[in-house]
């Protein structure tokens, strides 16, 4: 009686076709790992890789200079150039020194904001800390740069604080465009640092200095070590970002350029998209460089 | 209490003078201001080009956070529950639009978009530029989520019977829900303020609100309006921001 009840229900359960991929999945786990991957790989691989690896194909090619139309073919025009022409090897140089410059400021302001919030303040402040320095990260960078103007305009706050002292604002210069970018990034450099500090036990600390070592020596042995990949982390954007940015400079750093500018200018107003993909090169070679020099930290699960 | 109103304030100084200045009656900005006056925010409000670029931008978030929000979430479930050849290659993938300079980005997908599928820059070509640097914020939050949730529920859904759609829907979903929530608003904020990359691929009649402060900004006489609207982009993109750092907060409180 009961098994025949049972035969009933069993019986009466068609098996729709969700179901039945449904079955069928579950018995093949390489194949729902190929569904969920194939989607987003696809649209990685076909959007962006390919974009990059056709970047890097487009930096061989040259440009007819009567008609303006792209010359396929396998030419080193482009990278001879930034060496022999002087104003690209200068921008590159600048552009590097003011990315250097940036990422060093940046993570010597940064250490010891994060050992502030991580490890002095007391835990409600940490938490209106943390979610104060976060929310400009996001406001909008633009914004940020174009703050930046009218605070460092020959009208503006600066010359009007500045002045009666004897000094001046740095005005629209590579100055006023580095503490620019400084502030931009600091709170990307502040984070990974703050997050990589917070993870370090204050007990280690304490045993550190029972063991006779004082405030210095600790940071530098115990501390340092564990932070590490967060401080490369930080660098690794206000670097990173700094290699890339032509707005910045555009809004803050007068008539200076940096290598986006020279990127931009080549594909607008010089359309030669060929110069632009080598220049545009330099900065990913210098990005992959650090990032492979880096990797070894473990700074990449930090980002 | 004094570092903490010190480093406050530095980071606070620049946006208070733009919300400042956008009530400041020259039209240079001077310092300090001569006087005080709401024609510029009146002004802002009647512009149409303003209310067509914040549109602009609305939808091009949205979408971007819409796709970025499916293919993050799938390959945070890839990554987090799989062992595979070629992981690393992948979770690299991931990073790399946000790793590379904005201006690497911009020009490979400008160049990708306009020499090798012959497309016309529009807003599509913006949301697909965007919704790929915007696939990592998803995947982040996913990723982190799935990983403390770890497989034991999943694994008593299927013992019960549930296949993997519904293990799927009435299992992982809502606990995936508040993570997937807070990163696609940041994957909207983000979107939203994107500058460099949307200079690469908008083409000359996509504007977004980025583009129009970026056009006016060194126009004579425009700069207060400039800075009602700064003001206004800086609101617009911490709100959503805001919620997704509380549902993030909240999460690491009840862990």
């Amino acid at each position: 009686m009961k098994s025949n009840s049972g035969a009933r229900v069993v019986a009466k359960v068609e098996p729709t076709l969700a179901h039945r991929i449904s079955t069928k999945l579950y018995s093949k786990p390489k194949l729902r790992l190929q569904l969920l991957l194939s989607a987003p790989v696809t649209w990685l691989g076909l959007v962006y890789i390919a974009a990059l690896l056709a970047l890097l194909v487009t930096a061989f090619f040259t440009v007819d200079s009567f008609t303006g139309n792209l010359t396929p073919g396998f030419s080193l025009e482009n990278f001879a150039s930034l060496f022999t022409n002087s104003l690209y090897s200068t921008v590159t140089f600048r552009t590097i020194g003011i990315a250097l410059a940036v990422t060093v400021v940046d993570v010597l302001l940064a250490l010891p904001i994060a050992f502030y919030m991580a490890k002095v303040a007391s835990p409600r402040a940490r938490g209106v800390l943390v979610i104060s320095i976060l929310m400009p990260l996001w406001a909008s960078y633009l914004v940020k740069a174009y703050a930046w103007r009218s605070l460092l305009s020959n009208v503006g706050i600066f010359a009007w604080l500045l002045r009666p002292i004897g000094l001046d604002t740095p005005g629209y210069s590579l100055l006023g465009a580095g503490i620019t970018l400084g502030y931009l990034w600091l709170p990307y450099v502040i984070l990974p640092i703050y997050a990589s500090l917070e993870k370090v036990p204050s007990n280690l600390l304490e045993a550190s200095s029972d063991l006779g070592a004082k405030t210095w020596p600790t940071l530098r042995r115990i501390v340092f070590p564990l932070i590490l990949p967060g401080i490369v982390a930080g660098s690794i954007f206000s670097f990173s970002l700094t290699l890339g940015d032509y707005i910045t400079i555009n809004i803050v750093g007068g008539a200076n350029q940096m290598l986006g500018n020279l990127v931009y200018s080549n594909v607008g107003v010089a359309n030669n998209l060929p110069m632009a993909a080598a220049i545009a090169l330099v900065p990913v070679l210098i990005m992959f460089g650090y990032l492979s020099a880096v990797r070894r930290t473990g700074a990449l699960d930090n980002l | 209490m004094a570092i903490t109103s010190s480093i406050l304030t530095v980071i606070y100084l620049p946006l208070a003078i733009v919300l400042l200045n956008s009530f400041n009656s020259s039209l240079n900005m001077d310092w300090p201001p001569p006087g005080f006056t709401l024609e510029w925010w009146q002004r802002a409000g009647a512009s149409t080009g303003l209310l067509d670029a914040l549109i602009t931008s609305l939808v091009i978030a949205a979408c971007s956070a819409a796709i970025a929000l499916v293919l993050g979430t799938m390959l945070a479930m890839a990554l987090s529950r799989y062992k595979f050849f070629g992981k690393n290659a992948v979770s690299l993938m991931i990073i790399l639009p946000i790793a590379l300079p904005g201006i690497v980005t911009g020009i490979a997908l400008n160049n990708a978009f306009r020499t090798l599928l012959g497309m016309q820059l529009s807003i599509l070509t913006v949301v697909i530029a965007h919704a790929t640097f915007c696939i990592v914020t998803v995947y982040n939050n996913a990723l982190a989520r799935l990983n403390r949730m770890g497989k034991s529920m999943e694994e008593a859904s299927a013992d019960l019977g549930a296949g993997v759609f519904t293990t799927f829907r009435l299992v992982t979903l809502p606990q995936m829900l508040s993570a997937l929530v807070a990163g696609g608003l940041l994957a909207f904020g983000l979107s939203f303020d994107e500058i460099i990359v949307t200079t690469f691929t908008a083409g000359g009649g996509t504007q977004t609100l980025p583009i129009w402060i970026l056009n006016n900004m060194f126009r004579p006489g425009k700069a207060p309006i400039v800075d009602v609207v700064a003001v206004f982009m800086v609101i617009v993109s911490i709100i959503p921001i805001y919620f997704a750092q509380r549902l993030t907060a909240k999460e690491a409180k009840a862990s």
